[in-house]
């Protein structure tokens, strides 16, 4: 459904024609909103692996947990495991803001570092409802430390659940997005814990401070008509320019080939292609917050008290959940979580807290850990970029262009993906 | 949809009567937690947006609860047979078999192209059958799809949205999952002139056993439909999947109007 929701904003999108670009770097995509929409056009993607062995695992992280009935059809926290019949590293793969263990990028990840030979084990996001649910002891996601332990006890489980069937040499540890901010966490956890002792740590277009980055996400909704507050009338036009586009021409079915067509249209302008990225992290973020405030009967979005069945109708709380803005989830309901386990936290230090500055000096001093990300990768400032030279030095990829993730299956980026873990 | 519904009457009944006993237990209520308080926001603050994603669902109850009935009918019945096949067929005979079922398909398009008198999908749909039934080996092969015959849709369901009937509720029958009223009758139809072309053309008169081979076809074309859909309930893990489902599912039925 992940996948629906992405195809559909997918279709929803679009853009300004391919480029010619001044520089040697081959990707072709111009615009950061249109690369990230559309992604990597087939020809120029890396290969696949012909065939992969996978497995999906459910983990009971926590016995006693009471699943609410309108979580009824969840079976614990889901990982996935592609693993190779001999001895190998494996690598750990942690997913972005919303996403699970089966998105669309974690998937070509997966499939990239399968291909080289190594196993994998993706793990959802903290922010993903199934993590919420399942692995997260607050229920409330977004403190980077917290998420950190959450992350590395389910990996722990994981590890103790397959590694009687897989021969493993080694570990290392990879995010991308909000899933990279993550990683640089459970790196720093697990050099206390000393359990994996990961020997290299990648971060792909990861966040530099959380609150930042998404509140840069939040605000391409400002530039849509009506603002922020008028987010259904703005996706009820978007819809309707599709399908009166879709009316008009022979097409038939709804595939990359009529995603491609919409893009030649230029169907949406750059700010509306940016408002749809917008969208669709609001949406992410609608399941998580709903998903957070059932298991802390938080009284939020729903009712306090109020216990929901395994078909009461539930639309209007994503509704209303879909209008909240991060800052109102951070201000009414995030923070003050966070001033009750840790009273006298003032804001400013809070903010603090969710961001790699607040661990630079275990980062600096590490040489495991390597991040990749683009010029032009808009979760993060021009400022934060350059953090991210100065903090990794050489071991940061810093490409012109691909926007949030856009470039990532880039036959290039995919070889210096692999690069990195291979370079021991 | 594809399914050839005599036989899939038996099914439906024992379907029905497990779901209506499921939905009776998701009815218990805990009485033990302390009144209900207003939450901190509410759908009256956004009032002067549009509404996102609203499809009417007058019998959205019943909806939800095969919608959830559907999801244990997959895990416990249909995915395991579906992942058996998939493990002993091979992949090729996989595709042979999508193709031939896909092929015997196109009579639906075919004559319900004819009903809503579109005579360019009519011709593509009738090359697509020549083609795929000669060339492609009795519908094994696909060689249509490469001479640029690309495959059409066309079902009752879509006949009759031509025709200006309604859409109606929406409505999530057992086994066959989303529909609208519309879309659920337009199936009976089809099934229906199925049954009776079958019974016309007689394709294996004189066969030994004629019954049982249809019964076994049947169910192979079964097992084949639910192999070629990628769709899988509660996979998301997201919250208001059936929601988006129902919006996704009524968009499409809406756009297919349109060809």
């Amino acid at each position: 459904m992940k996948r629906r929701i992405a195809l559909l904003v997918l279709w929803l999108a679009l853009l300004p024609a391919s480029v010619t670009a001044a520089d040697d770097y081959g990707y072709p995509i111009p615009g950061a909103y249109e690369a990230t929409i559309l992604g990597t056009p087939g020809p120029l993607k890396a290969p696949r692996p012909e065939r992969m062995t996978v497995r999906q695992i459910f983990l009971d992280i926590s016995p006693a947990l009471q699943r609410p009935d309108v979580f009824f059809y969840d079976e614990g926290l889901r990982c996935t495991l592609a693993y190779q019949d001999k001895r190998a590293p494996l690598v750990f793969l942690i997913a972005g803001t919303g996403a699970d263990d089966q998105s669309q990028k974690a998937l070509v990840m997966m499939a990239a570092l399968y291909r080289a030979g190594y196993h994998v084990l993706t793990l959802p996001s903290p922010t993903h409802p199934n993590f919420i649910i399942n692995a997260s002891r607050s229920h409330v996601p977004g403190d980077l430390t917290e998420d950190a332990e959450d992350l590395h006890r389910a990996m722990e489980l994981a590890w103790d659940r397959v590694k009687a069937d897989v021969e493993v040499s080694g570990f290392h540890l990879c995010g991308y997005s909000l899933g990279g901010t993550h990683a640089a966490f459970v790196a720093r956890l697990d050099e206390e814990r000393k359990v994996f002792n990961f020997r290299k740590v990648l971060l792909v277009n990861p966040a530099v401070n959380l609150f930042n980055s998404v509140n840069r996400i939040e605000g391409l909704l400002d530039r849509i008509p009506g603002g922020p507050q008028k987010i259904g009338a703005y996706f009820n036009r978007m819809l309707a320019k599709v399908t009166d586009f879709y009316r008009r021409g022979d097409y038939v079915d709804i595939d990359d080939n009529f995603l491609y067509a919409v893009f030649k249209a230029h169907l949406f302008t750059h700010d509306e292609s940016g408002g749809l990225i917008g969208l669709s992290f609001r949406v992410s973020l609608a399941g998580m917050i709903f998903s957070s405030d059932v298991m802390t009967n938080g009284g939020y979005v729903v009712p306090k008290n109020r216990v929901l069945g395994a078909t009461d109708p539930i639309g209007d709380y994503f509704r209303v959940s879909v209008h909240l803005r991060f800052l109102d989830y951070f201000d009414e309901y995030f923070y003050p979580y966070m001033r009750k386990k840790r009273p006298g936290l003032d804001r400013a230090s809070c903010i603090a807290s969710l961001g790699l500055k607040s661990i630079e000096g275990y980062l600096k001093a590490s040489p495991k850990f390597g991040a990749m990300t683009n010029e032009d990768d808009f979760i993060l400032a021009k400022e934060e970029v350059d953090y991210l030279r100065g903090l990794f030095g050489e071991r940061a990829r810093i490409y012109p262009r691909g926007g949030h993730m856009g470039n990532l299956e880039y036959r290039d980026n995919m070889a210096d993906f692999i690069g990195f873990f291979k370079q021991e | 949809m594809m399914f050839l519904l005599p036989r899939t009457g038996p099914l439906i009944a024992v379907a029905l009567s497990l779901v209506l006993s499921l939905s009776g237990c998701a009815a218990t209520r805990t009485s033990a937690l302390p009144p209900e308080e207003p939450a901190r926001h509410t759908l009256a603050e956004f009032s002067d947006d549009e509404r996102v994603a609203d499809i009417a669902d007058p019998w959205e109850g019943f909806n939800r609860s095969m919608y959830n009935f559907n999801y244990r009918l997959d895990k416990y019945v249909f995915l395991p047979v579906v992942r058996g096949y998939e493990f002993v067929v091979p992949t090729l005979a996989q595709k042979g078999i999508s193709n031939f079922f896909s092929n015997i398909g196109e009579v639906r398009t075919l004559y319900n192209s004819a009903f809503q008198a579109k005579g360019t999908k009519f011709l593509i749909t009738f090359g697509r059958l020549l083609a795929n039934s000669t060339l492609g080996i009795g519908g094994l092969l696909d060689p249509a799809t490469p001479m640029g015959l690309r495959k059409q849709h066309g079902d009752f369901g879509q006949t009759l949205g031509q025709w200006n009937v309604g859409a109606g509720p929406y409505l999530v029958l057992p086994v066959l999952g989303p529909n609208t009223l519309r879309s659920a009758g337009g199936s009976a139809v089809d099934a229906g002139i199925r049954y009776a072309l079958l019974g016309v053309i007689d394709p294996l008169q004189g066969v030994d056993h004629g019954e049982i081979i249809l019964a076994g076809a049947s169910a192979l074309e079964a097992v084949d439909m639910r192999h070629r859909l990628p769709f899988r309930y509660y996979e998301s893990g997201f919250p208001f999947e059936y929601d988006f489902t129902r919006f996704l599912y009524c968009q499409w039925d809406e756009l297919l109007l349109s060809k």
